[in-house]
């Protein structure tokens, strides 16, 4: 096959489903696409740890307090997958976590909504993290080789996250009274922003047809959301609560659930920084970084002192 | 007796666990984040194992004494009804002053070079305490000293590095680490106090002769101060109390915020 | 680069190169990269964040900058040619059915 362009030769590996690595030739606007996309996915792990992390020293078994802090912790490892896989692109997690401090870069929204009882640990690990993974499922996929291996890694690990929400949503929703109370609270209050996960609508979302084109993305914005909404509406069953919107009705001609007119004026005013947590979300990361940086700095003073000793031993 | 025992080394381990998981989404950088989480579950799995036996020790006592064990009105109410107790009554149901956790580890995280320092020496101590205990003659508390052992040693390795990397690291870090293990050292006298409860697992086999470790401890923290080119610290006076339920401050809190869904909503499942 | 960007990124722990051995009589195999000051912090790293489901019984870490890589531009050139070597593959030499499991 005769080769004319980097761009022709990149447009067929693409077509042919073969995976692009980080030393092939790549169009700017695809490696600005992946770096955007990724350390945003990196960020929302990061952030993602905070509103949870909040119920660690509160968790109401010590089994429940240790799945959650694996959980959370898992949480990093997937922050640090990602960040390495976008680091492979030429920018480094330095550079990252300033965009993320500046508000530069975005973090999924969810994470600026308030964790406010055991019962939203449930909601989280079965709404947020099942919608996550049905973003993320797709990814393995994905076009950029890195990208793909860390999401085989991260799905893998995320599968558990999602039944343990699930199981503390079933032995709230089958306990007392006051529990079954704070089932139904956490899902009414997660339902809506989980929903809001998938992104704005495809006709309001310019970036989606050329993330697809790349295989970047492999399902449109509301291809995920509808998918989400009707096995979502299967497992409210299983648990015996309610679903928070009014209008979700079975529609025979699609063979999916219709569900009610999302709030976009509230998702937007939270992407923008308006949402309860977003200054908390971000401050504790801010400090965290900050307070650690004399850490992070004696830890390099120190292994240069170590190596220029050991230099000198062997010159000696 | 051995429950108190038993159960001190559960309070230690839970304590020391609690503080440790405070830094989790909070640390100096992602790696060791996700490390110090690492030892935070190893502290909480072995505090598990603990409670755990120590509620079979406790569910075996004749009735009679049970109710004069713990003084917590709703360990009390379990006895009454007849229940069987299990690890999260045991942590989560017991008053302050029957927590016989040492005060050292629920001093609060401040700054790294502090949680440095809290886990270097505590993890020291744990290193020779576990070591010894494998030779107890309680075949449960030897099997958790062999398991925790491995933890154990990794931990001390852990805390010996970043006491070393911060001691002989930038001027600023040397300065809060001396400052750390200055301000902690007088927590660290009671970790060899033989209290009524070690002399009574001394005696009968089933635990360890702490004032036996002391040297051993000083040494090795000395070695480790000594390449991290940190002063021992001067200072004699050590505070005590935690091994018999006088605790600092710290401890109520710690209570107060971890204990708070079982005493709010008794005898749920969660 | 700017000076901005230099000031952000000047101090960052160096990016290491993990490489895990899953069981014995295994090959080690990438798994990925982490930041650690030095090599040392990097192996413990490597242990804390891609052993957490018993995933290793040994790890090799190389600092990422020590890492050649060949240039795909000449792939053509470097792995083409193996392509009609195919004796090198065991289905290439055909055994008689009794044998099995060679």
């Amino acid at each position: 096959m005769p080769v004319h362009s980097f761009q022709e030769h990149f447009d067929s590996l693409i077509d042919r489903e073969i995976t692009i690595e980080p030393k092939d030739w790549m169009p700017d606007d695809y490696r600005k696409t992946l770096i955007r996309q990724i350390s945003q996915h990196a960020h929302s792990e990061i952030v993602g740890m905070l509103p949870e992390g909040n119920w660690i020293t509160r968790a109401p078994s010590l089994r429940r307090k240790a799945v959650l802090l694996a959980k959370v912790q898992d949480e990093a490892g997937h922050g640090l997958y990602l960040y390495s896989a976008a680091e492979t692109l030429g920018i480094t997690r330095d550079e990252m976590y300033n965009q993320l401090h500046t508000g530069k870069a975005k973090y999924s929204s969810i994470f600026n909504y308030p964790t406010l009882t055991w019962a939203d640990m449930g909601a989280i690990g079965w709404l947020v993290d099942g919608a996550a993974i049905m973003n993320q499922v797709p990814l393995c996929r994905t076009s950029y080789g890195p990208y793909a291996r860390a999401m085989v890694r991260v799905c893998k690990e995320e599968s558990f996250h999602q039944r343990q929400g699930f199981e503390i949503m079933l032995t709230l929703a089958k306990g007392t009274e006051i529990q079954k109370k704070m089932a139904q609270d956490a899902f009414n209050r997660w339902w809506w922003p989980s929903i809001m996960m998938f992104g704005p609508t495809d006709a309001e979302s310019p970036n989606t047809e050329q993330s697809v084109r790349w295989r970047i993305k492999r399902f449109t914005n509301d291809e995920l959301r509808q998918k989400f909404v009707d096995v979502t509406v299967e497992q409210t069953k299983v648990l015996g609560l309610e679903m928070p919107d009014k209008d979700i009705k079975w529609n025979e001609e699609r063979g999916h659930y219709d569900f009610g007119p999302i709030n976009w004026d509230e998702f937007w005013n939270v992407v923008k920084g308006n949402g309860p947590c977003n200054k908390q979300r971000l401050d504790a990361r801010k400090n965290a970084w900050d307070n650690g940086k004399w850490v992070r700095d004696a830890a390099m003073a120190h292994a240069a002192k170590r190596k220029a000793r050991e230099g000198g031993v062997k010159a000696a | 007796m051995k429950l108190a025992y038993t159960l001190r080394l559960a309070d230690d381990a839970l304590i020391i666990g609690h503080r440790l998981s405070e830094w989790c989404g909070h640390g100096p950088i992602l790696e060791q984040d996700i490390a110090l989480t690492n030892t935070s579950l190893d502290h909480l799995g072995r505090a598990r194992s603990l409670y755990q036996y120590a509620a079979d020790l406790f569910n075996a006592l004749p009735a009679a004494e049970k109710p004069s064990v713990f003084s917590s009105v709703a360990i009390q109410g379990l006895v009454a009804a007849g229940t069987a107790i299990d690890e999260d009554d045991v942590a989560y149901l017991r008053d302050g002053w029957d927590f016989r956790n040492l005060l050292l580890v629920e001093q609060p995280n401040n700054d790294w070079a502090y949680t440095v320092a809290r886990s270097f020496y505590f993890d020291t101590f744990n290193f020779y305490f576990f070591s010894a205990l494998q030779q107890s003659n309680d075949t449960a508390l030897a099997a958790i000293a062999a398991k925790s052992l491995k933890e154990i040693t990794y931990h001390l390795r852990w805390s010996s590095e970043w006491v070393i990397r911060l001691g002989d690291g930038t001027e600023e870090s040397h300065q809060r680490m001396q400052q750390a293990v200055s301000d902690l050292w007088m927590y660290t006298g009671e970790m060899f106090v033989m209290n009524a409860a070690d002399q009574d697992a001394v005696q009968h086999g089933y635990g360890v002769d702490v004032d036996a470790l002391k040297t051993l401890w000083m040494e090795r923290v000395k070695a480790v101060f000594d390449e991290a080119t940190l002063a021992m610290p001067a200072g004699t006076w050590m505070q005590s109390g935690g091994k018999d339920g006088k605790h600092t401050d710290n401890l109520g809190y710690i209570l107060a915020e971890m204990q708070f869904m079982q005493r709010t909503y008794p005898g749920m499942e969660w | 680069m700017t000076n901005d960007k230099m000031n952000i990124t000047k101090n960052e722990w160096p990016l290491w190169e993990v490489f895990i051995r899953s069981k014995a009589g295994l090959d080690h195999k990438h798994a990925g990269s982490l930041h650690a000051a030095d090599e040392q912090m990097a192996i413990e790293n490597a242990r804390d964040v891609y052993t957490r489901r018993m995933e290793g019984v040994s790890i090799w870490v190389v600092e990422s900058k020590y890492i050649h890589a060949s240039d795909p531009g000449e792939s053509a050139s470097l792995y083409d040619p193996a392509n009609d070597k195919i004796y090198r593959h065991p289905t290439f030499y055909e055994l008689p059915d009794e044998v099995k499991y060679m």
